[in-house]
């Protein structure tokens, strides 16, 4: 760890004039930003070929397969973004416990390859144009704003040597206490819906 | 220096996540693969919330991410119970074929 003071550095512009603690110095700067180039470069693709691997299989054990492939690579974006606990709670809550929901439900119904019918010609030419025109729409909204957005660089929660899971639990814990405690009920009630729905109805 | 990554990158990351979730949606015809699809476009909608908080260095951002994992997690396992419920009834997990309310 190196102090260092940021005078009028671009990626400090929201507080300047303040001494950090950051795990790079300005001469591994550079370094950084590569490295998080390389790993948005390679986990960008890998998360768009698992996204399209998940459209293109027919069983639907291999899509979430490509799935998880999705959401650990995404895992790999959000920990680059500076939300390592984010990052955990991905792998364990999603890629871990929701995966592993969906490749048991498959494997329960013994679901196989998907037929195709007359609906499904409608939902390609539905489909497909519908997509691309959000595509279209949602990337001419962020490459308008492209400027004002500025770019990502790794580490950029960490200020003050105060760790991410530190400055989630502060504002999870205090502030948004309630909404935290709502949640377990809400869990509660869902694993409650589960076991209903799932029951066999045996009284009949 | 151009080797920074623009967070405009992630945020078109996320829509083109999000558009082959959409695509997905409506070309499927299994209901678990549906499902799945659903799942990728939250996925994909974390992304951009967990990317506006880095640009922002706001970590409401981060928590709003939790509560949606939370709420998936939920949504899942009602989700799936309810396609247990119908197979047990249906004998199928085609989506043209569960037409309860048609008959």
């Amino acid at each position: 760890m190196i102090r260092f003071q940021v005078a009028s550095s671009k990626l400090f512009y929201n507080q300047p004039n303040k001494l950090y603690v950051l795990d790079v110095s300005s001469f591994e700067k550079d370094s950084a930003h590569c490295m998080q180039l390389a790993l948005f470069i390679i986990f960008a693709a890998l998360a768009i070929a698992g996204a399209l691997n998940l459209l293109l299989q027919k069983h639907p054990i291999n899509s979430a397969l490509s799935l998880v492939v999705v959401m650990m690579s995404l895992a790999v974006l959000y920990w680059s973004l500076g939300a390592e606990f984010l990052a955990a709670a991905q792998v364990i809550v999603y890629s871990g416990a929701i995966m592993v929901l969906f490749v048991f439900t498959i494997m329960l119904l013994n679901a196989g390859e998907e037929e195709h019918t007359t609906g499904s010609r409608a939902a390609y030419l539905a489909g497909i144009p519908g997509a691309i025109a959000v595509f279209c729409l949602l990337s001419f909204v962020f490459l308008s704003e492209s400027k004002t957005l500025g770019s990502a660089h790794l580490g950029g929660l960490l200020d003050n040597g105060l760790s991410n899971i530190a400055e989630i639990s502060q504002v999870l814990f205090t502030r948004l206490l309630l909404p935290f405690e709502v949640t377990s009920i809400l869990i509660l009630v869902a694993i409650l819906g589960a076991v209903v729905l799932a029951r066999k109805e045996e009284e009949q | 220096m151009s080797t920074e990554v623009p967070i405009a990158a992630y945020l078109i990351l996320a829509a083109i996540l999000f558009s082959i979730g959409v695509g997905a949606f409506l070309i499927k015809r299994n209901v678990i693969s549906i499902f799945m699809s659903i799942e990728l476009m939250l996925n994909a909608v974390n992304l951009t919330f967990v990317a506006f908080a880095h640009r922002w260095h706001a970590v409401p951002g981060q928590i709003f991410v939790f509560f949606v994992m939370v709420v998936a997690a939920a949504e899942a396992a009602v989700g799936l119970a309810i396609i247990i419920a119908i197979f047990r009834t249906r004998k199928t997990l085609n989506v043209d074929q569960i037409n309860l309310m048609h008959n």
